[in-house]
């Protein structure tokens, strides 16, 4: 259970830089924790106490292996946060080339 | 019996190949993405309405991918709903695509817009047909990414920074919902939809579903930009170009958020009375703040940004209400803000050809230069504000009846309100923008290339003769299908699961 709660601890460090901080390369830091967070949580929720790995010998029971699925998915979610701080950089990179800065309070000029 | 179910696929693999077809060809032949992705739009509306009619007949197909039978395999499910969402999202699609042809020219690097532009398509389609809820969100994020780079298109200082928010807010949007899948599967261990639906109702109701669902509205709500997590969308939608905003508006937020929403909580976990309130009461909430928030803009994308909020709103509403007839004025709003958004932020795009000004004090008497802009811009205003026998009218009034029908007077008042609020703002947009004096300097404006026209008139005509789709004899063809589909709950389940072995 402990474990359950450190990850979701470690989500709310990344929500909290998301939305506290300033710097556009700290909110990206914030988002590579919070989704680090839920891959963790994926694969814990998978686990079983004193499992192996799920690999199916002929003489090998099924009994004591952990969940194998969460650790295919957790490889496409990664990918695709890949994907996702691949395009966030790129962006961030782009707008320090047009405003000279990082901080969001200086990059203000849309108001939502 | 099982002889078209290999029409289902195509529908994300066909949009995907041509992006991909483009990436490889686009640098020798200068023509070819644009010929390649209007012949994929077009071919994609007619293999929707071809499943609107296999649909008809067969009423639930299952495409089971790499052979492997569903709840093992990942199933594509076609039904009521989904070829409703489809015909909906492609036909946005397609006209958004005739469109681009010319308003693409202004960038350097058209055939990235056309790549960009197909995986969108593939990303909405996909979260649409699949059955699977893991499959949803990876389609789910190959639309948000493809998403935000077309947003950041332009590159300008406020396309970046928008871009910026809208890709934040939507990351975070997706790891909620990936947090609830994650608490869905360890839940249930199972990741098809029916089947997930299927064990659910087989235990007692707990508190997890209630922090499922909790997480989910969060979610979804990002995604389709509900009203306490719409920061980013107007900001987006102003900086976006205009097609991709016209996109964003009519089908990604739809297919996105809006769909998901209601097909997960309707036949996945149950709707039940605290849902609907839920569901009504930020409904209620986006219709009014957007509304409210729309009538003192002057810049006109985003003015159209708050009322697409706002009209999200109405759709909430209609399909929260629960009542047959609630959903079917939700859904048959869905199609029509579709059709309309779409056309008021093509219009927009083909002022901002022209003129290229977005500021609509600055803009005045522009229906004598820009006929054709300003007549279809006219109906998209009369279609949005409700005014009779467009097809707006019609949708609103079927959902304050609904409202009326279930007791709920003060909804029903607020919907009212909002349809009054949206006709005061829209008939700014045509004071300023159309008619009065012309500006000085605008006399040299000249109407839009003929794709433009083309598209904006094609989208007013449906627009006027969208109130069809309720007469006997078509109604049943394609709204009937979508309500029944929603109204049936949770037996959802059995009828997937049983298609699925025939």
């Amino acid at each position: 259970m402990k474990v359950y709660l450190l990850c979701l601890g470690l989500f709310c460090i990344g929500l909290y830089c998301i939305l506290r901080k300033r710097n556009i390369i700290k909110i990206i830091l914030g988002f590579i924790i919070a989704e680090y967070a839920v891959n963790l949580f994926f694969i814990l929720a998978a686990y079983r106490m004193e499992g192996r790995s799920p690999i199916f010998a002929p003489d090998a029971k099924i009994v004591n292996m952990v969940d194998a699925l969460p650790q295919a998915l957790v490889l496409t979610a990664i990918a695709i946060g890949l994907a996702n701080v691949a395009l966030l950089i790129s962006i961030a990179l782009r707008i320090y080339d047009k405003y000279g800065t990082f901080d969001i309070t200086k990059i203000r000029e849309l108001r939502g | 019996m099982k002889l078209f179910v290999d029409i289902i696929p195509l529908f994300v693999a066909v949009p995907m190949a041509g992006a991909f077809l483009i990436a490889l060809v686009a640098r020798k032949i200068k023509w070819l993405p644009a010929l390649i992705t209007n012949i994929i739009t077009i071919g994609l509306v007619f293999v929707s309405f071809f499943a609107v009619k296999l649909i008809n007949i067969h009423k639930v197909l299952v495409y089971d991918v790499g052979a492997w039978k569903p709840p093992m395999g990942i199933g594509m499910v076609l039904d009521g709903f989904t070829v409703f969402m489809l015909t909906t999202v492609n036909l946005a699609a397609f006209f958004v695509a005739i469109y681009s042809i010319n308003y693409v020219e202004r960038f350097t690097s058209k055939w990235k817009f056309y790549t960009l532009f197909l995986f969108m398509i593939a990303g909405a389609n996909g979260v649409v047909i699949t059955g699977d809820i893991f499959n949803l969100f990876v389609f789910l994020e190959i639309a948000s990414i493809a998403s935000c780079s077309l947003i950041a298109f332009g590159t300008e200082k406020h396309d970046l920074e928008a871009a910026f928010k809208y890709a934040v807010m939507s990351g975070v949007g997706s790891l909620f919902i990936l947090l609830s899948i994650v608490l869905l599967y360890s839940y249930t261990s199972t990741l098809n939809m029916a089947d997930i639906s299927n064990v659910l109702a087989q235990k007692d109701p707990n508190n997890i579903i209630l922090m499922i669902s909790a997480l989910l509205i969060m979610g979804f709500g990002l995604k389709a930009g509900l009203v306490p997590f719409h920061g980013c969308l107007p900001d987006a939608y102003t900086s976006a170009p205009a097609p991709v905003s016209a996109m964003l508006a009519g089908a990604i937020t739809k297919s996105l958020g809006l769909y998901a929403i209601f097909r997960i909580f309707y036949n996945v976990i149950g709707m039940n009375q605290a849902l609907s309130s839920i569901f009504m009461f930020f409904g209620a909430l986006s219709m009014i703040v957007g509304v409210i928030l729309a009538i003192g803009q002057w810049d006109f994308k985003r003015l159209l940004a708050y009322h697409s909020i706002s009209q999200m709103g109405y759709i909430v509403m209609g399909i929260g209400l629960g009542t047959p007839l609630g959903i079917l004025g939700g859904l048959f709003h869905l199609f029509n803000h579709s059709v309309f958004k779409t056309l008021l932020f093509l219009n927009s795009g083909s002022i901002e050809y022209a003129t290229g000004k977005r500021d609509l004090q600055k803009m005045g008497g522009l229906s004598e230069q820009m006929p054709v802009t300003s007549g279809t811009c006219l109906a998209a205003s009369m279609a949005i504000s409700g005014i009779p026998p467009f097809n707006g009218f019609w949708s609103k009034f079927i959902i304050i009846i609904a409202a009326v029908q279930a007791g709920r007077y003060g909804y029903a008042f607020l919907a009212v309100l909002a349809s009054i609020l949206t006709l005061a703002s829209f008939t700014k947009v045509m004071k300023y923008a159309f008619f009065g004096k012309l500006k000085d300097g605008a006399n040299s404006v000249k109407e839009a290339p003929f794709l433009i026209k083309l598209s904006m008139t094609s989208l007013a005509v449906i627009c006027i003769t969208g109130g069809i789709l309720l007469a006997p004899g078509v109604y049943e063809h394609f709204l009937k299908e979508a309500v029944d589909v929603i109204l049936e709950g949770t037996k959802y389940s059995s009828v997937v699961l049983q298609a699925v072995l025939k």
